[in-house]
């Protein structure tokens, strides 16, 4: 088997998958509920919802770290799909021995830990007062929960990855972004394989109202499974979720030479930032365009060699439409008829693990020979001509996958994957 | 010499010292430098503040300034400096292609909004609907853009067109560490030919204060240069407000479009060393044998913190090598958490392309230095975590 692609690039090769939604953990737990059509959307009981606009979401409530804030959450959803990941690829289950890539939420000091700090504190004359706190209480625990490191400073302790673990966020592209930067690594020869992992615990009140703010989530709250309605006329805002998905990526080279089960390839990887808008997209859909070509160019291949496109798909007016006109313009009338679904109308938006949780569906899909579907598509949108594989699953012998995130300040990134090496 | 070898081609600093290449280069190279400091503000801490900046020189709109919060601002505005001082400004062509890597900690809170729950939270006990209460009235929309990690590199992307990539890695010193190390291999690999890479801190502010005293890492007693601070109150951080961003490009493209480089960039290293549980001296020791430095004076602008156990470790393996003479920069910026490592590493292409060293900047702990500096380290390690040094020589 040839183990360089036709740029002469090692070949990435997928053998190990992790993943946990709201759906559920574990891959067939999920894959189970994704080609039923199920939704994992549901009322929040995290938190009081008293004054907020929106009352359900996608949160992974079936943890114990779930009430636990939004650092130890993270940390445990990507210590999950790290382990399921890791055992499906058979490497060594603490000595990776390759980098750590993670895509993950920015980290702030819990809102419950700040009000017990001030509670505690000698005077209270505001966040001088909780700075003097702090000092005295001296809880490392709490220092690391805010220090942006130190999840992958954990995960790379236990799982023995190699080196500095790199820390990123290309907001709702983070998780696409983690498995780029893995393939990047290894086609540079500095290593023959790499952990990728999106991960997404932090739906806080704060980070609700915060996208609330921005006009950005759904408040369709009386059915909260059937909110996320990507590309249907009545879409009106992403669904809040939680979750994360694990990669490990390996050069096909060393995948072979262990014996290991190639899962899928992961063909090319494209991006191009956008300079139009902070959380809106150049009218023309020059940069999501430019990402989508970007990664077929990487991956070598041509338009219509791609048999399916696992959609960003959000459910907000604005992503759907620009999804639509970008894939129009690369795919041109063959968009019409190749399949395209989003997983994000039955888990919800899981930020910066989507597209890691994703690029996990997409291989699956493949492997599987079924396509999840879009679900509560009821209403499609007649100015997006797509066949969103409405409502139910269908089966399906797909042997490449586009997969597209997009992300405000201006973040377009996009993953080919394929069944088989060339 | 190949030509992907890494050159720097332009860099925009800011700190305390003043704004770009020369003023830092005029004030670190002064008879006695001295620090600027804010004594007041934050009492009982010292902070070295953002000097006097006239935002409008690089992000000419007032839209995008005001959605912008001061670590933004002061990022996308070093990003300019870098991008003229590369002679990069406004070309569309190469700011189109360019990749950029940006390294990140969170923005700024609203502070009268969270003071305002703080005094709250005190009447009542039903804290959860406090906070959706004044959350939900009180945040300010746009606010989250404002403190999203990526949208400093957003912000850039708007303001100067940088649109080839995008990617921001988060999480303190380390960080700044790997996009530089990132960047470069980038290069090296031929996967880019030019990249913006950088990153800013703005420590005016409670909470940037508030992350680093959790673990009571700040220096509570008047000013003292790094390397003194061990037998001082408080945990001897003193931070500054800063900026570093430089322009990388592969020697064939910078020498295809006629640009003098300030420096190249060597090896870069980096590492996680177990700091519970190996001692940190021995792995800042191993990192410098994977740089096989010159035989020759080495200097080396170390992002040394003050935090005493971090900056006792590095000092002690560097002194493990005789010819290594220390300038710890921070004691006249600041730490500038993300930003340290480009800061460093741009203080030492500095020093390169002058080919003459900085005085000590603290004579009772650092060497003299009278040789003309071919090859200058710069090092990074974390106060908490994480290390990185990388080596700077002619291009």
């Amino acid at each position: 088997m040839k183990t360089t692609d036709s740029f002469g690039r090692p070949v990435i090769a997928v053998t190990g998958m992790g993943v946990v939604t709201s759906l559920g953990q574990g891959r067939q737990e999920n894959w189970d509920a994704l080609i039923s059509g199920r939704s994992g959307i549901h009322p929040i009981t995290r938190f009081p919802t008293d004054h907020l606009a929106t009352t359900i979401s996608g949160m992974v409530d079936f943890l114990p770290s779930s009430t636990r804030g939004a650092s130890v959450h993270t940390h445990h959803l990507a210590d999950l799909v790290a382990a399921e990941a890791i055992e499906q690829s058979g490497l060594p289950a603490s000595d990776f021995g390759g980098p750590l890539f993670l895509a993950a939420p920015p980290v702030e000091l819990d809102w419950h830990h700040r009000l017990a700090l001030y509670a505690k504190a000698r005077s209270h004359n505001g966040n001088p007062s909780l700075i003097e706190a702090a000092r005295e209480a001296r809880a490392m625990e709490l220092f690391e929960e805010s220090q942006f490191g130190t999840i992958a400073d954990r995960l790379a302790e236990r799982y023995g990855t190699r080196g500095l673990p790199i820390t990123m966020s290309t907001a709702c592209a983070s998780g696409a972004t983690a498995i780029q930067l893995g393939t990047e690594a290894i086609r540079r020869g500095e290593c023959d394989r790499a952990l990728a992992i999106g991960a997404d615990g932090s739906a806080t009140a704060e980070a609700l109202i915060r996208f609330s703010l921005l006009s950005a989530l759904t408040t369709q709250n009386d059915a909260p499974e059937k909110a996320s309605r990507p590309f249907s006329k009545d879409r009106s805002g992403f669904v809040l979720a939680e979750g994360a998905g694990a990669l490990v990526l390996e050069s096909l080279e060393s995948a072979l030479a262990r014996g290991a089960e190639i899962l899928g390839i992961m063909r090319g990887c494209g991006e191009k930032a956008d300079d139009f808008h902070r959380t809106r997209s150049k009218p023309d859909g020059s940069p999501a365009i430019g990402a989508v070509r970007a990664a077929l160019a990487d991956a070598g291949m041509a338009e219509d060699e791609i048999e399916y496109v696992n959609a960003h798909g959000t459910s907000t007016p604005e992503n759907d439409k620009m999804e639509h006109l970008s894939l129009s313009t690369v795919f041109g009338e063959r968009m019409k008829t190749t399949p395209i679904s989003s997983n994000k109308s039955m888990i919800g938006h899981t930020l910066s693990a989507a597209g890691a949780i994703e690029a996990v569906f997409s291989l699956m899909t493949m492997r599987e020979g079924i396509i999840p579907p879009t679900i509560n598509y009821d209403t499609p949108d007649p100015a997006i001509e797509l066949d969103v594989v409405p409502n139910v699953k269908r089966e399906a012998q797909v042997s490449t996958v586009l997969s597209n995130s997009f992300g405000f300040g201006g973040q377009n990134t996009c993953l080919v994957m394929a069944r088989e090496p060339v | 010499m190949s030509p992907r070898d890494v050159v720097i081609t332009g860099m925009g600093i800011v700190s305390s010292l003043g704004e770009g290449a020369d003023a830092h280069w005029q004030a670190l190279t002064a008879k006695a430098p001295s620090p600027v400091l804010d004594r007041e503000r934050f009492a009982p801490y010292s902070i070295h503040p953002l000097p006097e900046i006239d935002w409008g020189q690089q992000i000419p709109r007032r839209g995008d300034q005001r959605q912008m919060e001061t670590w933004q601002r002061l990022g996308t505005y070093a990003a300019g400096l870098a991008l003229d001082d590369a002679g990069m400004k406004d070309d569309e062509a190469l700011c189109a292609t360019m990749d950029m890597v940006v390294a990140a900690g969170g923005g700024e809170r609203d502070e009268t909004v969270d003071e305002a729950i703080l005094a709250a939270s005190l009447e009542r006990d039903d804290h959860d609907i406090l906070l959706n209460e004044k959350l939900t009235t009180e945040l300010r929309p746009t606010l989250f853009l404002a403190q999203l990690s990526n949208l400093l590199a957003g912000n850039i992307s708007i303001v100067h067109k940088v649109t080839g990539s995008s990617r921001t890695f988060m999480g303190e010193e380390g960080a700044g560490v790997s996009a530089i190390e990132t960047a470069a291999a980038r290069i090296r690999s031929g996967q880019s030919s030019h990249v913006l890479v950088g990153a800013s801190f703005q420590t005016e502010h409670s909470d940037m204060l508030l992350a680093y005293e959790l673990a009571g890492f700040l220096h509570r007693e008047d000013w003292k240069p790094v390397w003194q601070r061990s037998e001082a109150e408080g945990g001897g951080v003193v931070t500054g407000s800063g900026a570093a961003f430089l322009i990388l490009e592969s020697r064939e493209h910078a020498e295809k479009r006629g640009r003098k480089a300030y420096a190249s960039i060597g090896p870069v290293v980096s590492r996680r060393t177990r700091r519970k549980s190996e001692p940190l001296g021995d792995g800042i020791a191993e990192m410098l044998d994977h740089l096989s430095l010159p035989k020759t004076p080495v200097l080396a602008l170390s992002g040394a913190s003050g935090a005493h156990a971090a900056t006792a470790a590095e000092r002690e393996a560097l002194a493990r090598h005789d010819n290594i003479a220390l300038r710890g920069f921070s004691s006249l910026t600041g730490h500038m958490k993300e930003a340290q490592f480009p800061f460093a590493v741009a203080l030492a292409a500095l020093a390169v392309h002058h080919g003459s060293p900085y005085p000590a900047f603290d004579s009772a702990s650092e060497a003299a230095f009278d040789a003309s500096p071919d090859a200058v380290l710069a090092t990074a390690i974390g106060y908490h975590c994480y290390e990185g040094m990388g080596l700077v020589k002619r291009a």
